[in-house]
């Protein structure tokens, strides 16, 4: 069985789109979305139906608790005041565009979500299984620190998203974490292809990261015209992040263009 | 093995209350490593554990106990490490310790920078670029000027720290500069502003810098003065709900010669000395000291 699992689409309903088509060309049969429904992106009510039109089983990340219950804050977990600046300009856009039509489904979603798959117990978390809004990226999130996540979790493959960076790792134990990335925007790699997870289940778990292309410059056409902020569109068309940068660990940061 | 609990000179100032909130060891995260313990080639005048040349109340570290150390965190999970003092890079195992702990999980390094030359610029970017985790530099500097420096760090160090910098710099490093807000125009958002545009004017083209508030402790006090008795008042009583998740000791512990300790700033506490290995650590402390009134109150987390 092969599956697609995605996380953050922050609004990209282009994105979003062509991740499905993707997905399906190489044979998912089941959709996951690991949450992060909004934010950065124009027209937050877009994706819902697209949600609902393919069967994605979809969970709760951070921005969807925070949207859901009308919070004054995204959750993101940002520390630093100019990563703060432009997570409120962009939660600021999706809170007021979002209907609330969608907010009791966006308080329903689930935190997690636990399979079993080839044998092998599968945590789907957003940010990690002990926060919605850790970070888990690739530089410091060691071999074993992530055991001793799987440990508690009970869990022999993790998949998480919220960085917005993709990564995976086969550890020591022999167990599968995998951070699948984001959807809704590029992985400051100076491309402008989003990145998700194709999981294929056999005798064991595997995951590919995949790049997907899709119609950024109808995005950033569309963020210009709802008078989004001009860094963000920077980023949809270069690839390379402007924002919410300080968060970044300084191996992931140096890889970027700011 | 690591040693004794060695005597203390100065005795942080205990708050006497029955109140003092407690907090649990969420998860040890974090392992903080005083390498050199109290050894440092500077004598700042904030100091807040009051290290110097001369300063050995607190010595190095065996390179072994570093590594039993290392290799201890590991077994328990670690997600990160940092190396302090004193000055750490006067250990003389130095890199192959910063190799060492490369080897199980990230590391960020506090130094003040003066010990940076060309060799040691081009050890830290031969570290960065061929280690698995992310290897990072935290760079102490109090101004944007010797005038401002310099009255705290030593006659010198202004020039010295940003020729430091500006060398790392040149070679593609992008340390993080930690400043600690000892004049009243050192904190807030156009301060924070003004010392990133300084900070690229280093040669930084991902300039990150960290503010850190005055800890009145250490040092400190003969420079400016101690906390007053209504400044404690935030230690008598529960903490605020969710404030302990933030707190540097709800998620770390600090190995130094002499054992291991609550965190980085209650090194000369003796009470704050909890046990010989980590895994004897991970058990609840309460905020006692005025030390902690810091963290509580003025926001302080020494993780990066």
């Amino acid at each position: 069985m092969t599956v697609a699992v995605f996380g953050g689409i922050y609004n990209n309903h282009h994105a979003l789109e062509a991740t499905i088509r993707d997905a399906r060309r190489r044979g998912a049969t089941e959709l996951y979305c690991l949450g992060d429904l909004g934010g950065f992106g124009p027209f937050p009510d877009r994706v819902f139906p697209i949600l609902a039109r393919e069967g994605v089983i979809v969970m709760q990340g951070n921005y969807d608790h925070s949207i859901g219950n009308d919070l004054p804050d995204c959750g993101c977990g940002y520390t630093d005041p100019r990563d703060n600046h432009y997570a409120t300009l962009s939660y600021e856009y999706t809170r007021e565009h979002t209907s609330p039509e969608h907010h009791p489904l966006l308080r329903a979603l689930p935190p997690q979500l636990r399979r079993t798959w080839a044998g092998r117990r599968v945590l789907m978390a957003h940010g990690s299984p002990r926060k919605v809004n850790e970070f888990l990226w690739e530089s410091t999130s060691p071999d074993a620190f992530l055991e001793r996540l799987l440990d508690e979790a009970q869990a022999d493959v993790l998949l998480v998203t919220h960085t917005g960076i993709h990564w995976q790792r086969r550890l020591p134990s022999g167990r599968l974490a995998v951070n699948v990335g984001a959807i809704g925007r590029p992985a400051n790699d100076g491309r402008t292809d989003v990145w998700y997870a194709v999981v294929r289940i056999g005798d064991d778990v595997t995951a590919e990261l995949v790049p997907v292309a899709y119609d950024h410059r109808a995005l950033a056409k569309e963020m210009r015209a709802e008078g989004i902020c001009e860094a963000f569109v920077e980023t949809v068309e270069t690839g390379w992040w402007t924002t919410c940068l300080e968060v970044l660990p300084a191996k992931e940061r140096a890889r970027g263009r700011y | 093995m690591l040693v004794r609990h060695l005597p203390v000179l100065q005795v942080p100032t205990v708050v006497t209350t029955d109140r003092a909130p407690e907090v649990s060891l969420a998860a040890l995260d974090t392992v903080w490593i005083q390498l050199t313990g109290t050894l440092c080639n500077l004598a700042c005048l904030h100091c807040f554990i009051t290290c110097g040349p001369k300063e050995d109340r607190v010595p190095m570290m065996a390179s072994a106990d570093v590594r039993r150390v290392l290799a201890e965190a590991a077994s328990l999970g670690v997600r990160e490490f940092y190396f302090t003092g004193g000055e750490p890079m006067l250990h003389p195992d130095f890199w192959a310790l910063c190799e060492a702990a490369l080897e199980v999980g990230p590391l960020t390094v506090l130094t003040n920078g003066t010990l940076v030359d060309d060799a040691a610029a081009d050890r830290a970017v031969a570290l960065f670029d061929r280690s698995r985790y992310s290897f990072d530099l935290r760079i102490s500097l109090d101004g944007m000027t010797a005038e401002q420096n310099d009255p705290v760090r030593g006659k010198g160090t202004f020039s010295q720290i940003t020729t430091a910098v500006r060398r790392l710099a040149a070679r593609g490093l992008s340390p993080n500069l930690t400043v600690v807000a000892h004049g009243d125009d050192m904190s807030g958002p156009a301060a924070r502003l003004e010392f990133l545009a300084f900070t690229r004017s280093l040669g930084l083209s991902r300039p990150r810098i960290k503010i850190m508030p005055l800890l009145r402790i250490g040092r400190e006090p003969r420079r400016t003065r101690e906390y007053e008795t209504a400044e404690l008042d935030c230690l008598d009583g529960e903490l605020a709900p969710g404030l302990d998740e933030a707190l540097v000791c709800g998620t770390s512990r600090l190995v130094a010669a002499g054992g291991v300790y609550t965190c980085p700033i209650l090194l000369d506490a003796p009470e704050a000395r909890l046990a010989d290995t980590l895994a004897g650590s991970m058990k609840p402390i309460a905020l006692r000291w005025a030390a902690c009134r810091t963290c509580v109150a003025d926001g302080l987390s020494c993780n990066t």
